[in-house]
């Protein structure tokens, strides 16, 4: 897919909590098609301590409204000054980046999607494409407490919401992993994103049950585009790039 | 109109900006933002004799105006990449250089003869300045001896454009630059990454898998300054500057300080299309100062 260098304008900002924030982005021209499971590289100020672009996955995207969003948890020097962003300001862009995750076999594929923290993120395009195409989805969202669990609104939209936190405050008390509806209910496709343990414990949950299972890591990256090759993962073919062979694995490729 | 032309040796670029070794892949990754043709040349990927995985994950710090990278030349290998990288570059309008590195002298022997006889690829660029391989590599640039050995040995079977790349992790790299000259070197590239580190302070670890890495980008800049001027006046052959350039004015003061060329490395990372914004920065000043060539500037230090 072709990648394009581009200013956005940020239409909102809209602050979710003290960690979380959602910016809404536009553009003068039309988006260019870009795939579930792809992310951004945004350049932040390009200043002494945020020096490099910071990858983000797309969290959504209207072509009616030609908008593109990004959920975004505020952790580093960054992160903050994307959060300052007010209406108006333009972002810089480098899009679409990455490859996407794999539309299941069939249409009465029993779907799940597991996200923890911020890594729901590039779960509510997923869920959204899927639903646009007849597919059935569930989302299992987990978090710390009721506080890290993003969008649930908006998740609604597209499927079964199950949640779990750590504290007990929202859904089922514990980790995703041992949420009751992963024991009751035979699934086809099971695809997540979220911190690394959490994602290892899902990917061990489909190897045990056999089923088609894709995750969305996050390794650090200098380019995001294939150049530097600083962002490897190991895989049964050696070191690949999780910014171009990534950030969408199969489970049975990854040796982690 | 500017003449943009500038000699390297055995070989003429069209104009002196070229992109670094190891940030700009093989140029396919940058097609989308930038027409390659513009620049005067690509330094692809760290080639050696035989496929290479590199170093662990993590392989990247970001440091204030900087980053530090411990890849450590992973690539598939010189014969990969002449039966499958060499056919889709090989038609790029601009000069195509290998950058060369080994763990033995005999590598860098062997790796060389076999892109002499590429028609497409006018040069190479002879490493020997990484700091992210156990053996070899960067050792071979630190001292005269093995630095002088490892050139004569490739001048003997390397026919084209031979370019030493050096490394900043030395205490007089005039030196070196003198010892690379004498055994044939046509021009000289500096500066290779220099040696660092960075620690997580809160997990008591370094960042790097392999503790210590290269550092690049604007944080470099300076150091780099300085050795391109020093070896500049200690050499004859023309020199190719990098280390840090952002922009056109960076790009200018390395060509003041005495580089017939430029290369561009982290920047591309942050502005794919950074190449050509340098390249018309520069046309920009030598117009704005009213001088018709390249060389109205390079060397052109007042002091
Ligand atoms: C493919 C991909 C998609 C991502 N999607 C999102 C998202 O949708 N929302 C979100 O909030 N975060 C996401 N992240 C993580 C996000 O990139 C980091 O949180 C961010 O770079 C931190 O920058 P900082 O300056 O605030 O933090 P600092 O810790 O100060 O950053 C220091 C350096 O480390 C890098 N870094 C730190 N944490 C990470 C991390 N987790 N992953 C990669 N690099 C990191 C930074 O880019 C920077 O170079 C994603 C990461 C990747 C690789
Ligand atoms: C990720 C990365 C990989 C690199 N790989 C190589 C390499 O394979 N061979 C080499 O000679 N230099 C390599 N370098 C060094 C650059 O070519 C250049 O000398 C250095 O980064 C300084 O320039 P800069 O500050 O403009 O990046 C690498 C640098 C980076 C950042
Ligand atoms: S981040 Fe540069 S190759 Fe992946």
């Amino acid at each position: 897919m072709k990648k394009f260098m581009l200013d956005l304008i940020v239409k909102k900002n809209e602050i979710l909590n003290d960690q979380y924030f959602l910016l809404v982005l536009s553009s003068d021209m039309p988006l260019p098609e870009i795939l579930p499971g792809q992310f951004v590289e945004v350049r932040v100020d390009n200043t002494p301590d945020t020096f490099l672009r910071r990858p983000i996955s797309i969290n959504f995207v209207d072509y009616q409204l030609n908008e593109l969003w990004l959920l975004i948890q505020k952790v580093g020097n960054g992160t903050r000054k994307l959060s300052t962003l007010t209406v108006g300001d333009t972002l810089n862009v480098i899009i679409p980046l990455g490859n996407s995750f794999t539309l299941p076999d069939s249409k009465d594929s029993n779907i799940m999607l597991i996200g923890g923290g911020v890594g729901i993120a590039p779960l509510l395009y997923w869920g959204s494409y899927l639903h646009e195409r007849g597919y059935k989805c569930n989302f299992l969202l987990g978090g710390r407490s009721e506080n890290n669990l993003l969008q649930l609104c908006e998740f609604t939209k597209y499927g079964n919401v199950y949640t779990t936190t750590e504290d007990g405050s929202h859904g089922e008390k514990g980790f995703v992993t041992m949420h009751s509806v992963l024991r009751g209910s035979n699934f086809n496709d099971i695809y997540s994103c979220g911190p690394t343990p959490m994602m290892k414990a899902v990917a061990s949950y489909a190897a045990e049950n056999g089923v088609f299972c894709e995750v969305s890591l996050e390794n650090t990256m200098a380019c995001g585009f294939g150049a530097c090759l600083c962002c490897v993962t190991d895989t049964t073919d050696g070191h690949l790039c999780v910014c171009t062979d990534g950030p969408v694995f199969n489970i049975t490729k990854l040796k982690w | 109109m500017v003449n943009l032309n500038v000699n390297l040796g055995r070989l003429q670029l069209k104009n002196p900006v070229m992109t670094a070794s190891g940030t700009f892949g093989y140029g396919t990754e940058y097609s989308d933002f930038i027409d390659l043709s513009r620049i005067g040349g690509i330094i692809v990927k760290g080639t050696t004799l035989r496929e290479r995985q590199g170093n662990p994950y993590p392989r990247m710090a970001e440091t204030p105006s900087g980053m530090l990278n411990a890849v450590g030349l992973q690539n598939k290998g010189v014969d990969y990449f002449i039966e499958h990288i060499y056919p889709t570059v090989k038609d790029f309008d601009t000069n195509i250089f290998v950058n060369v590195s080994g763990s033995t002298i005999e590598d860098y022997i062997i790796t060389a003869e076999k892109l002499n006889y590429l028609e497409k690829i006018p040069g190479i660029e002879l490493n020997i300045s990484c700091p992210n391989v156990k053996e070899g590599g960067m050792a071979f640039g630190t001292s005269c001896l093995s630095a002088a050995q490892v050139v004569k040995e490739v001048r003997r079977v390397y026919k084209n454009e031979l370019m030493v790349k050096l490394s900043p992790n030395v205490t007089d790299i005039s030196e070196i630059a003198l010892a690379v000259e004498a055994e044939g070197a046509d021009s000289i590239s500096l500066i290779n990454t220099l040696l660092g580190m960075a620690i997580d302070a809160e997990r008591r670890k370094p960042v790097l898998s392999t503790i210590t890495g290269g550092l690049s980008g604007p944080a470099v800049k300076p150091v780099a300054l300085r050795m391109v001027w020093q070896v500049a006046r200690a050499v004859k052959i023309p020199v190719v500057g990098m280390g840090g350039i952002m922009n056109a004015t960076d790009a200018i003061e390395f060509m003041l300080a005495g580089a017939s060329a430029v290369q561009i490395g982290t920047a591309n990372f942050i502005d794919p299309t950074v190449s050509i914004s340098v390249l018309e920065g520069i046309e920009a000043y030598l117009k704005a100062h009213h001088l018709s060539s390249v060389y109205d500037i390079i060397g052109q230090l007042e002091v």
